[in-house]
């Protein structure tokens, strides 16, 4: 497996997967997969619809039971000890149904150690002005800039983005990413995933490219991008092998 | 005007009292709506609780149900109107001693339009079989009623199965004496009432007395008291002071005066 | 009154067994949900007999003494409208469970916690379920009338009192009565309307 040029610091560990195997209903859908990641930077998982993106960091962030195989968070197995210490961002926003500024509240009531500087986030993702506002009256882009906003509010060591900035628009993923690379710059681990690639291009560190339930290469982002080694990659990024 | 006052005054107090819960000192009466209807309870009862200090709640049925609840202990007092029930419910272990309280009469109403040509001289008998042959709609109880049992009997003295009937013009509602009544109007059905449902019913249309005053339509009530050895649970003492009071000069008199639109309803009989 | 002590009762049964049957995923859920559901249709008069059945004095609960009482009513009523809460209270709180289930995985919620959201977060649409049952609440005879007895000053409530006037003739006092007991619904239906639109008004600014 190749490793990342950048060596982990103290407190903050690589993620270890070992043979993990998920089968729903019979049916194999992430198969046998065994890889290190890295412990900083950000780790943008690309591949072809239906190849396991979502299930494999979902099974990351401990929201899926595995069938076979284990994943480490430093030494601990992935669960709910881990899960705390870690944050995700939806695909689809999942926000409750408040004002803007109850949904940090809530996040930060739950453990008493959050960040309580919420006004502080809103400012970052440009949504001081919607504090009081319902989240039924938001944008897309606005929802999902403040789905990031309360994945932060629990001050995560990892990050996990399911595809957050797909068909928002510019203004919004702008912010995104800008925050994305600050909050990179705090030693906060960032595992996205993304069908963009141009946005790939411009914020991965390394890349895991996946297709079939399987994963085809582990990169950094540079090497994927200059010279992709199988087949599967060379066709995704063509554009030949459908997104 | 004044009605629409006295109905709100009565609507605000249904209000209030439905809030009261003081169920437990009282002794419940198990009685025929006929009665009820007819407001002899709500002169009754104010009087009976001053003079005995004992409060009564009054589940209004028909006679049948009535000593059906009655069996199953849900009751300390009986007070309905069908003599050989009543002592069938003491023969059968349930009661203990029956009374003679109180008799009105049963009359048959009927439209003005009078559709079985029944003359004012003609007797019940007569009356009922004209009905039967010209198949003029008739309602009944049919709730085994102390009403019901005496219709039923007047059709058996004729000979007549009206059970076989039932559907066509004969029609059973399994209803109480008012809503009964409130059928027979609608449909312009002859039937048979206690009077003092009929002199308090305030729904008549063009109803009307067909046949009255007759030896055969006496509607006889009687007091019936619970046997304690069957229902433990029973609060025979204040049923005593009731009963005691019912038969009494002042309860008898009480009775034998309680008017409406200036009728007696009820004529006391206990010991005549 | 009556109906109210019932409605309280049956929410605090209907809105938690709700949400414990949205949020849970046991053996006999499924079963146990389609028992609910069904129960929504029970014919009152059938609850008022078996009720009767049960608390007569000759019955098991005989010696409770509770016949013919306001509590026999408010029993009769939270079997009839229990089920209109659980069931309808179920169905919103499984939407948002759809919608909350992963984030609240995510955030390691506790089960109390994300218990409380889901409640919180839907209080405005179990305003309107609480509403159905207190419709069906007051708008009831066939039950109360078994177990109740009619008796007045006691367990008469509206309906009853309707009926009975009905029957002895007195149409327009009946519907007087009724004119009162639809005043009274539509007022709280209104004033839930009212705080509705109120509250999502204040939530927009």
């Amino acid at each position: 497996m190749r490793m990342s040029s950048k060596a982990p610091k103290s407190h903050m560990f690589p993620i270890v997967v070992k043979n993990l195997s998920l089968e729903i209903n019979k049916k194999i859908l992430l198969n046998n997969l065994t890889c290190e990641l890295t412990a900083h930077g950000i780790t943008v998982i690309m591949g072809p619809n239906g190849a396991g993106k979502s299930l494999f960091v979902r099974c990351l962030h401990g929201l899926t039971k595995l069938t076979n195989g284990g994943i480490l968070y430093g030494n601990l197995p992935v669960g709910a000890a881990t899960r705390g210490r870690q944050s995700m961002v939806f695909q689809s926003p999942k926000l409750l149904r408040r004002s803007v500024i109850e949904n940090l509240r809530f996040v930060a009531n739950l453990n008493k150690k959050n960040n309580q500087n919420l006004l502080e986030l809103l400012k970052k993702t440009e949504l001081s002005l919607l504090k009081d506002q319902h989240v039924s009256t938001l944008s897309g882009g606005e929802k999902q800039r403040l789905s990031l906003a309360r994945a932060l509010v629990s001050n995560p060591e990892i990050l996990f983005l399911d595809e957050a900035t797909s068909s928002l628009d510019p203004r919004s993923v702008s912010i995104i990413e800008d925050l994305m690379e600050e909050i990179k710059l705090k030693n906060v681990k960032i595992i996205l995933i993304t069908h963009d690639v141009n946005q790939a291009k411009r914020i991965a560190d390394d890349i895991i490219f996946m297709n079939n339930g399987e994963i085809r290469e582990t990169r950094l982002a540079n090497d994927f991008f200059a010279d992709p080694h199988s087949q599967e990659a060379k066709a995704f990024l063509k554009g030949d092998l459908i997104i | 005007m004044r009605i629409i006052k006295k109905n709100l005054l009565i609507i605000f107090v249904l209000f209030f009292q439905a809030t009261q819960v003081t169920a437990s000192d009282a002794i419940i009466l198990q009685s025929t709506t006929s009665t009820k209807n007819s407001g002899l309870y709500d002169y009754l009862v104010p009087l009976i609780k001053e003079d005995t200090g004992v409060s009564i709640n009054v589940v209004a049925v028909g006679t049948g149900a009535a000593i059906k609840n009655a069996e199953n202990c849900d009751g300390d007092l009986l007070l309905v109107h069908d003599t050989p029930k009543e002592i069938r419910f003491i023969d059968k272990g349930f009661g203990v001693q029956r009374y003679n309280l109180m008799y009105n009469d049963f009359v048959l109403v009927g439209p003005k339009s009078n559709p079985a040509n029944i003359k004012t001289t003609d007797k019940i008998l007569k009356a009922l079989k004209k009905i039967a042959e010209t198949k003029s709609l008739f309602v009944s109880r049919g709730d085994e009623s102390g009403t019901d049992a005496k219709e039923k009997s007047l059709w058996n003295l004729l000979n007549i199965k009206v059970q076989s009937m039932s559907g066509t013009w004969y029609r059973e509602t399994g209803s109480g004496m008012g809503t009964t009544l409130n059928i027979a109007i609608g449909m312009g059905a002859y039937a048979l009432v206690d009077r003092a449902t009929w002199v308090t019913f305030n729904n008549r249309a063009d109803f009307e007395i067909i046949v009255e005053n007759e030896r055969i339509l006496f509607n006889q009530y009687g007091l019936v008291t619970i046997n304690d050895a069957n229902c433990p649970n029973i609060n025979l003492e204040k049923a005593n002071l009731v009963i005691k009071w019912l038969l009494s000069d002042e309860g008898q008199t009480r009775i034998s005066s309680y008017e409406v639109k200036g009728e007696i309803l009820f004529f006391s009989n206990f010991n005549k | 009154m009556v109906s109210l002590s019932s409605l309280t009762i049956a929410c605090f049964i209907g809105i938690p067994l709700g949400t414990v049957l949205a949020i849970k995923r046991f053996y006999f859920r499924k079963t146990l949900l389609a028992i609910i559901n069904s129960l929504m249709g029970l014919p009152p008069v059938l609850v008022g007999l078996i009720v009767y059945l049960y608390l007569s004095r000759s019955g098991p609960l005989g010696w409770l003494g509770i016949l013919y009482s306001p509590t026999a009513m408010i029993i009769a009523q939270v079997i009839l409208i229990a089920p209109i809460i659980t069931a309808l209270s179920n169905q919103i709180i499984e939407e948002l469970h759809e919608d909350y289930r992963d984030l609240f995985l995510s955030l390691n919620a506790k089960p109390i916690q994300a218990v409380i959201a889901y409640i919180y977060d839907s209080r405005y649409s179990l305003l309107t379920v609480i509403l159905a049952g207190f419709g069906r609440a007051i708008s009831e005879v066939g039950a109360v009338i078994i177990v109740g007895g009619n008796i007045d000053h006691l367990t008469r409530v509206m309906t009853t009192a309707i009926a009975l006037e009905t029957s002895k003739g007195n149409l327009n006092l009946a519907l007087g009565l009724g004119i009162i007991l639809l005043i009274i619904s539509l007022s709280i239906s209104l004033l839930v309307m009212w705080i509705k639109s109120f509250s999502k008004r204040y939530a927009h600014v």
